[in-house]
């Protein structure tokens, strides 16, 4: 591809405009998943296991059925059996099999929380009450849920049809690891034992939750003809559409999914969980149906990221430079299989030139809800145990932290470990950036102490698809099949705007439902700015050739006599020289020139490259309490170029904010029993905004040569570091490692009096 | 599904009235407890008897001998009273340390106090501030001391048809103040893992005259630790006197180990809080 175009010859690409959906959101107008309402619309509720693990020997609906205002009960019985088929998706893949068991058990309950049947009725309250009259058979079986539970050798097996998948020859597996996944080069053993400087330690990781705001909320009408129509809010119509129709054994094409507006997804809205309850309830009912989660709910039975224990030895020569990485490390996946081990591997020390390593990740069972992909999906994990341990070998050596990363630090050209060798990467400039800063170098306060990381995500491009038509104002029509998380109407505008020479504000971005325009990947791994940008743009191209034509004719001459220069075609023959039409002039004689001018693309850019970014974190312990806040943050990180560079450092902000939550204070909590005790933002403690400094942001902007603008992503990188960079910063603030997330004032003050 | 009745009345006869005659009701102040239980199914009152029509029920009344907060009186309300700031500056900061400016625009103290949790912010501060509850019931009033209301976790002592209709604090003393302060893990919108309140007075010549220290979520109910105020009482709340405080503080304290917190951390971090009180209110007492 070319390059991207230099930064100076940008009109609107860069601007800071106000998002195209920002009025009605903070107006309270816009239609999230609970607001949309259907006539005749009935109200869902489901009835969840209280147990970890039980076996659902029956179930009796019949007193439910009974209360009044009851139109269906269903159970896992109502659901279509299904073969095992992997459904793509944009974070994670899965097997509907799973996903289906997920959605409704079948015979066995597999974590409290986990659905076992649902009421619709013509309130909520009956729906509830039925919900209560339920009456389910458990003979109740014996859970495991911590990790060393779960990977012990001698571990009770949560499900029998557990095979370890990727064991070498002749080699044992474990009863609940679904996957054992190493990547090696070289003989890390052998370089192990030459580096002049070796640093090891043993990181543990809590599972967390994505914390998005929006409870999940589905409406399903299952209609007369069979077909089925879903609205609902998610990262992605497309994939709901998939996903349930595989679930329910329908046609693709008899779903629709209309997409609202997205209240926060993070990954976690990347799969499903009540679009085939509430199909499935319609059906019975003959009603439209709606099934909305409590946030008791949302947290009992979706998304958690991945727990983790991790082991990390690192070795460097005498002068700093990495020569071995040995690391392995478990990954709790849920009840299900899949998992993030694969990622975690992969994003390790995809930041580090070293010449041989060999890490090695599990995917491990246990009863809790099925894992679901959390911003970087399996990163932030290994990347605070190996930045952590990087923090070590700088102290061990004496030498500065952002140096003994120079020292290692992958450049383009370099081979990634994904195999291929790096392209037009920003490390080196994300680390000299951060180094410049004036927060790395600036005083300390009392009980002050600072924390550095850098980390990464591989980003991705993928299937995608936009259209772009006029009206015969002149008005400008994009329309996208990505939901808007992160105010990817106003880049979409902006990318339009810019290509087709006209101001943003000319610009009306829509996000289509599923038969309204080809399929698009799920808003997730970093792609959609990326790689909907691109269909984007190129539509507006095409639609630009269009208008050449329709000049062309206008002018009575040859395509190749007009230009498009600033919004206009400007013909360049002898007869019209100079001459011009605006994009509205041409637009208001398209149905004397062909007809309406519209053009659809469907684009599927492969490209990894990935994103780089550095953290600098300064913290402040209360000795006596062992609180920690954290009082000063800076994020640098390497964003191609920056569309709408607003909501570029807002993605920045946010995902440090996720990844100092996730440090300090957010963890699952499960009582004896193996029942969820902290299902609510009161005790599962996302930060609240009078916890957090303002966090600084430093873009670096390094072009992508696989954009026309330059553009990569940039969603996930921020999340990635923040682990090891307030880990480090309060073990120095301790003068002890502190090595186990999250860093809890009572594990600080613990540490302090000598825990 | 049981039917839920709303009163609304407008004088505290009615409300009395309406409270006897309804088994299973329960009083409405700001809801901030009550609508959050009956969501979750924590509580199912037949009936439910809000108390933010009464009139007298939402003033501060300063009288010579006390402040009267009527029960319908939002936490943000006390801010607005620049004598009771100014007097109790402790109990207004806990008031105001609940949940979040919205909770606190309903939230109440007589609610907070009602609604027995162990962890309740302003409940320490009353507590070292001396405050009494006027319980009124169908057979008139009575006047207990806030710290006898709460008798276990969502237990308290009222009868049947009983609530509180205003809650009493002491005119302040000369060279008295008070402070609170909560450990929590957060800035905000968290329940505290430990709360401690001082009440101190303080002589002309900077010796304590009056000290109460009152400790919450360290325990089924608030404790007012007794020993605490005899280590301080007579000192100049040196170092020493103020360690013994700690001391008995943490020796008082009769925590359980949950989600939000260890025993031995709860018992540490009461010690602390405690010693931070008592500084900050001898500061405020004009102390140095
Ligand atoms: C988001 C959130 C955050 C919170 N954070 C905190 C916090 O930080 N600290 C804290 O302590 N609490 C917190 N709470 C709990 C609650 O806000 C407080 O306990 C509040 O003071 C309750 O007052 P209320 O007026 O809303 O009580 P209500 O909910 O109206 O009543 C509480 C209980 O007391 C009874 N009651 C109310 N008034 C009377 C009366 N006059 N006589 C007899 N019985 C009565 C009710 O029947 C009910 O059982 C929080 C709540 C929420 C929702």
């Amino acid at each position: 591809m070319n390059a991207p175009e230099p930064k100076d010859a940008f009109k609107v690409v860069g601007t800071r405009p106000i998002r195209p959906d920002g009025v009605e959101k903070v107006t309270g107008k816009a239609i999230f998943g609970t607001d949309y309402k259907a006539a005749n619309m009935l109200h869902g509720a489901i009835v969840r296991s209280p147990h970890p693990h039980a076996r659902i020997k029956s179930i009796d609906t019949s007193k439910a059925e009974a209360v009044p205002g009851v139109k269906a009960v269903i159970t896992g019985a109502d659901f279509p059996s299904l073969e095992d088929i992997i459904v793509r998706m944009g974070e994670s893949s899965g097997s509907t099999v799973d996903i289906s068991t997920n959605i409704m058990a079948k015979d066995t309950a597999y974590y409290d929380g986990h659905a076992v049947a649902a009421i619709a009725a013509v309130t909520r309250q009956a729906a509830l009450e039925a919900a209560r009259l339920v009456e389910v058979d458990y003979e109740i079986l014996p859970h495991v849920i911590e990790m060393c539970d779960a990977f012990a050798a001698d571990a009770t097996k949560i499900k029998a049809a557990i095979n370890t998948v990727g064991l070498g020859e002749g080699e044992q597996g474990r009863p609940n690891a679904s996957l054992k996944f190493t990547s090696a080069k070289g003989v890390a053993a052998a370089a192990m034992a030459n580096a002049v400087h070796v640093v090891s330690g043993h990181y543990s990781l809590k599972p967390v939750h994505q914390g998005y705001i929006e409870p999940h909320a589905a409406v399903a009408a299952w209609k007369a003809d069979g077909k089925l129509d879903v609205w609902c809010s998610s990262q992605g119509q497309f994939d709901v559409r998939g996903l349930t129709a595989s679930v329910l054994h329908l046609e693709i094409g008899n779903v629709r999914v209309m997409p609202l507006e997205i209240g926060g997804g993070f990954g976690g809205k990347t799969t499903i969980y009540l679009e085939p309850v509430a199909a499935l309830l319609s059906k019975k009912s003959g009603q439209p149906v709606r099934v909305a989660m409590t946030r008791e709910e949302v947290f009992r039975a979706t998304g958690p990221a991945p727990g983790g224990e991790i082991d990390v030895k690192l070795g460097a020569d005498a002068d700093g430079k990495l020569v071995s990485a040995e690391i392995e490390f478990q990954y709790s996946s849920g009840a299900f299989g899949g998992g993030d081990a694969w990622a975690g591997v992969m994003h390790s020390v995809n930041h580090y030139a070293i010449e041989d390593y060999k890490v090695t990740g599990w995917n491990v069972l246990c009863n809790m809800p099925k894992h679901a992909a959390y911003r970087a999906p399996g990163a932030p994990q290994i990347n605070f145990a190996v930045e952590s341990a990087m923090n070590d070998l700088a102290d061990k050596i004496g030498i500065d932290p952002i140096e003994l990363r120079l020292k290692s630090a992958v450049k383009p050209g370099d081979p990634s470990m994904m195999g291929s060798k790096f392209g037009e990467i920003g490390l080196i400039e994300c680390l000299e950036a951060a180094k410049a800063h004036p927060h790395y170098s600036a005083p300390l306060g009392k009980n002050q102490a600072r924390g550095f990381a850098c980390g990464t995500w591989m980003n991705y491009g993928g299937p995608s698809t936009a259209s772009v038509s006029l009206a015969d104002d002149g008005s400008v029509l994009v329309t996208e099949g990505n939901p808007d998380i992160g105010g990817s109407r106003a880049s979409m505008a902006l990318m339009a705007a810019e290509t087709l020479g006209v101001p943003y504000e000319k610009v009306n971005v829509t996000i289509a439902d599923t038969s309204s325009i080809g399929y698009s990947m799920v808003t997730g791994g970093s792609r959609t700015t990326y790689a909907t940008g691109i269909a984007v743009i190129e539509a507006a191209k095409a639609v630009i050739n269009i208008l050449r034509e329709r000049a062309a004719k206008m002018w009575e001459t040859d395509v190749a006599n007009i230009e498009w220069i600033d919004g206009s075609a400007v013909c360049t023959d002898a007869d019209n020289a100079g001459k011009s039409f605006t994009l509205a002039q041409i637009a208001a004689k398209a149905g004397a020139t062909g007809g309406p001018i519209a053009f659809e693309n469907g684009v599927n850019p492969l490209q990894h490259l990935p994103g780089y970014g550095a953290h600098i974190c300064d913290v402040e312990v209360d000795k006596e309490t062992g609180n920690v806040s954290v009082v000063r943050y800076t994020v640098v990180q390497d964003v191609g170029r920056a569309i709408h560079p607003a909501y570029v450092e807002g993605q920045m902000q946010g995902g440090a904010v996720q990844g100092i939550g996730w440090a300090l204070n957010e963890a699952y909590i499960y009582n004896k029993d193996g029942r969820l005790d902290n299902a609510g933002f009161l005790d599962y403690r996302i930060p609240v905004a009078s916890d957090m400094p303002m966090i600084d942001t430093v873009m670096v902007e390094k072009p992508n040569p696989g954009h026309p603008y330059g553009v990569k992503g940039v969603g996930e990188v921020p999340i990635v570091p923040p682990l090891a960079a307030v880990g480090t910063a309060v073990s120095r603030a301790v003068g002890k490692p502190m090595r186990s997330l999250p860093i809890s004032p009572d594990k600080v003050y613990a540490a302090l009096n000598g825990g | 599904m049981p039917d839920l009745a709303y009163h609304a009345p407008d004088t505290i006869k009615q409300a009395t009235d309406l409270l006897a005659a309804n088994k299973g009701s329960r009083p409405l102040a700001g809801g901030t407890d009550l609508i959050v239980q009956m969501q979750s199914g924590r509580v199912a009152p037949v009936a439910i008897v809000d108390l933010k029509r009464i009139a007298s029920l939402k003033e501060i009344r300063e009288e010579a001998g006390y402040f009267a907060i009527g029960a319908a009186v939002p936490c943000t309300s006390l801010k607005n009273n620049k004598a009771l700031v100014a007097e109790w500056p402790g109990v207004v900061e806990a008031a105001n340390l609940i949940g979040s400016v919205q909770v606190r625009n309903r939230a109440t103290m007589s609610g907070n106090l009602c609604n027995a949790s162990p962890a309740a912010d302003s409940v320490p501060a009353l507590v070292a501030a001396g405050a009494t509850a006027i319980v009124t019931g169908a057979s008139g009033e009575r006047e207990v001391p806030v710290e006898q209301i709460p008798t276990a976790p969502g237990k308290t002592s009222l009868a049947d048809g009983e609530f509180v209709s205003e809650i009493r604090i002491p005119r302040q003393q000369k060279g008295g103040s008070d402070a609170y302060l909560r450990s929590i893990p957060r800035t905000e919108m968290d329940i505290a893992v430990v709360g401690a309140a001082a009440s101190i007075v303080l002589d002309a010549s900077g010796t304590c005259t009056s000290a109460r220290i009152a400790v919450g979520a360290v325990a089924p109910t608030v404790l007012l630790v007794e020993d605490a105020s005899k280590a301080l009482v007579g000192s100049k709340l040196d170092d020493a006197a103020v360690a013994k405080a700690m001391a008995a503080v943490s020796a008082a304290c009769n925590p359980i180990d949950d989600k939000r917190g260890t025993v031995a951390y709860r018992k540490a971090m009461a010690g602390v809080l405690a010693k931070r009180v008592i500084q900050i209110a001898r500061e405020r007492a004009g102390g140095n």
